[in-house]
């Protein structure tokens, strides 16, 4: 028998598991000596809430505060401003992957370049820019990398097949970033009122669950590493329910069918070889995170965008519209209904802020799955 | 000669011969040959008159090609007024280079759907313009039905309607996209393109109070209903669990993170009527084979009028908003 698409999820959104995990929380939430405040760390978590309706299903005692984990919301403007000075050089071809077309940093965004004539393109996989780099020798095929530790490893994938294959053309802009630099970003600030969280899925995969292991030590707050399927998330709830009255703190795998503790150590040795810490990164609402985020090792350096085209990009800081509040949303200060401008001068067609480009920013996910 | 020349369209003797050679030929009809001005048409009843251009992107794609979608779009939108399609006009702009033979599929395409309903192409114009002025083939058809069933209105939505979907959701947009990126998907992953008449007619017959009927082409179900719910004022509950959406359609949207309610359809209906007719109404539709996979997924209330609300199996709720600012190619 073969493996359907639809194996990996049905059991997942079975209405009869979940009104039961959703009674056996309310149960046993009543325990709780102080409300939950989770955190769930990845935009994909909070996609899933919002789509599956699932803060209806919880007691007024636990509540989401939804975490920086969507690549293209924390992506400062002069990032994406490096995406558009790129995609202006003569004979440029910059590929990226989708939400990020629409991005605005401070001249605009790649959708309207692309519109102006600039040669953009939107991939699914990033190793079809090494074919787009095959097809078009004489251009300079820029692909601009994104994402947490998930899409690292087909980055340095790309630039280990680019590199086999001899092509010469093909240039990275790595803009990978870090979860436990964030997470620790975030609680250091004081402010935010997290005293759980609920683990990224797909980061966890590469990276197994062990880089959440300070977490519990550092700010004593239990972990549950939960799958994106609605009956994961309440399950990953429960299990961090059931920590907090038995007075436990640790790390919890609930996504056992994908995720391990060391992780795929082969994913990891491909980033490894390609790949080094940054001195320090900018996340768009949050700031200079330091070891946040990855670029090319100098032996790479000759496919490093951002080191060829260096003379081409600016590198100032520019801060979001004065009205957005997507980085007190990032940082979990603030819920998108608390901002002026959402729904109304900030919508997915016209976004003012980042979260709400992404279908993993919280803007978007209370935008399109908006709670009746 | 293989492919489209400028000359094509020059008006003289090489336009001539296409157009008697291909569109005469496969689109004939007595009207047509008299090769006037326009057409001289006699209508006595109340007419429904509609318009539509073409632009879908690859031309061929699975279950259908520019040439179905241009007949089978405009005769839907007469059949969903309540009108029987009689005339339709055809306009072509095609890139110079276009090959011949492309040309000769879309336009037997073009006769094999006019075939499924009493339409005919009575009137027309061809130019051809300079490689790169268009993507290969755009078609501009418009259409005049006569109108056998009135009153259907966007605007006639009441409480106590019952909300019906022909088919299952989806298909054509997926195909599209699916075709558009390459991306193979196993399964059965064919567009929805369809004449819609022949459903619709046996609905009108069936001595039912028909309040409202759309195809859900553009925007999807989820603008469908989202307008309705505007024009009338009403709101519209739906059982997300009762929406009809195949194997591969939702399989490229867990894999895409699209919305089988935001994919546009092109041989798929939503009907509202009241409650008590719902039955008789599936029985009709569920009788064809276009229609055999019809359902029944909400009805209409006064609980938030002016919104749809999707009701998940295991009791929580969201409205379902407007497709917006996707990423979606062309895909009509």
């Amino acid at each position: 028998m073969s493996l359907q698409l639809r194996d990996l999820y049905e059991g997942f959104r079975d209405a009869e598991v979940i009104k039961a995990l959703s009674k056996r929380i309310t149960q046993e939430s009543e325990a709780l000596r102080e409300p939950l405040h989770v955190m769930e760390v990845c935009g994909g978590h909070t996609h899933t809430i919002m789509k599956y309706g699932l803060k209806q299903l919880l007691p007024q005692n636990i509540r989401f505060i939804h975490g920086p984990g969507c690549p293209v919301c924390i992506m400062p403007k002069e990032r994406i401003d490096h995406a558009i000075d790129l995609s202006r050089m003569e004979d440029a071809i910059l590929c990226t992957l989708g939400d990020m077309i629409r991005v605005p940093g401070s001249k605009g965004s790649l959708a309207e370049e692309r519109a102006a004539g600039r040669d953009i393109r939107p991939l699914y996989t990033p190793l079809d820019a090494l074919k787009i780099a095959r097809e078009n020798p004489h251009k300079k095929v820029i692909f601009f990398a994104i994402g947490f530790e998930t899409t690292t490893p087909m980055s340095a994938a790309l630039l280990d097949a680019a590199i086999k294959a001899g092509v010469e053309n093909l240039f990275l802009h790595a803009n990978h970033v870090l979860v436990p630099p964030a997470v620790d970003a975030i609680m250091a600030d004081g402010r935010a009122k997290v005293n759980a969280f609920i683990g990224p899925s797909h980061v966890s995969v590469i990276t197994g669950s062990k880089i959440y292991e300070p977490l519990p030590i550092r700010y004593g707050t239990p972990v549950a590493v939960s799958g994106f399927e609605p009956v994961d998330v309440m399950e990953g709830i429960l299990m961090l329910v059931r920590q907090k009255n038995e007075a436990r703190c640790a790390v919890e795998v609930q996504y056992t069918r994908a995720v391990s503790r060391e992780g795929n150590t082969k994913a990891q040795a491909l980033i490894e070889r390609y790949m080094e810490p940054r001195a320090h990164f900018r996340w768009r609402g949050i700031g200079d995170i330091p070891h946040s985020a990855l670029r090319l090792r100098e032996a790479y350096a000759h496919y490093d965008a951002e080191r060829v085209f260096a003379e081409h990009l600016g590198n100032e800081p520019i801060d979001d519209h004065k009205l957005c509040i997507c980085g007190t949303i990032l940082k979990g200060l603030a819920s998108p209904k608390e901002c002026k401008v959402f729904g109304t001068a900030c919508t997915p067609s016209t976004p003012l802020g980042s979260c709400m480009v992404s279908s993993e920013g919280a803007c978007n996910a209370y935008f399109r799955f908006a709670e009746v | 000669m293989t492919h489209i020349q400028l000359s094509h369209g020059g008006g003289g003797e090489e336009m001539n011969r296409l157009i008697h050679s291909l569109f005469f030929e496969a689109f004939g009809n007595e009207t047509l040959l008299q090769s006037e001005d326009a057409a001289a048409l006699h209508i006595k009843s109340p007419i429904a008159f509609t318009t539509d251009g073409f632009t879908v992107s690859p031309l061929f794609f699975e279950g259908g090609d520019i040439g179905k979608i241009a007949i089978a779009g405009t005769v839907n939108d007469l059949a969903m007024m309540g009108a029987r399609p009689l005339y339709l006009s055809a306009a072509f702009i095609i890139e110079e280079g276009l090959a011949l033979e492309d040309l000769r599929r879309i336009v037997a395409s073009m006769s094999a759907e006019l075939a499924r309903s009493s339409a005919r192409i009575v009137c027309g114009d061809t130019k051809v313009v300079p490689k790169g002025a268009c993507d290969k083939l755009f078609i501009t058809t418009s259409g005049i039905g006569e109108i056998v069933y009135g009153g259907i209105s966007a605007h006639r939505l009441c409480a106590g309607d019952a909300i019906i979907v022909s088919r299952d959701i989806g298909a054509h947009g997926a195909t599209v996209l699916a075709a558009r990126e390459g991306i193979g998907i196993w399964g059965d992953l064919r567009s929805d393109c369809a004449t819609l008449w022949g459903a619709v007619a046996a609905l009108l017959e069936g001595a039912l109070s028909i309040h409202a009927l759309r195809d859900a082409t553009r925007g999807g179900l989820a603008a469908v209903l989202n307008e309705w719910a505007v024009a009338s004022n009403v709101c519209i509950e739906l059982e997300e669990e009762a929406i009809p959406i195949s194997g591969p359609v939702r399989g490229l949207c867990e894999l895409l993170g699209f919305e089988a309610t935001d994919f546009a359809n092109e041989g798929t209906f939503v009907l509202a009527l009241p409650k008590a007719q719902a039955p008789r109404a599936l029985e009709i539709l569920r009788a064809m084979e276009l229609t055999c996979n019809a359902a029944l997924i909400g009805e209409v209330s006064q609980k938030r009028p002016g919104r749809v609300i999707l009701k998940s199996p295991w009791g929580s709720s969201r409205y379902l908003e407007l497709p917006k600012g996707e990423l979606l190619p062309r895909i009509c």
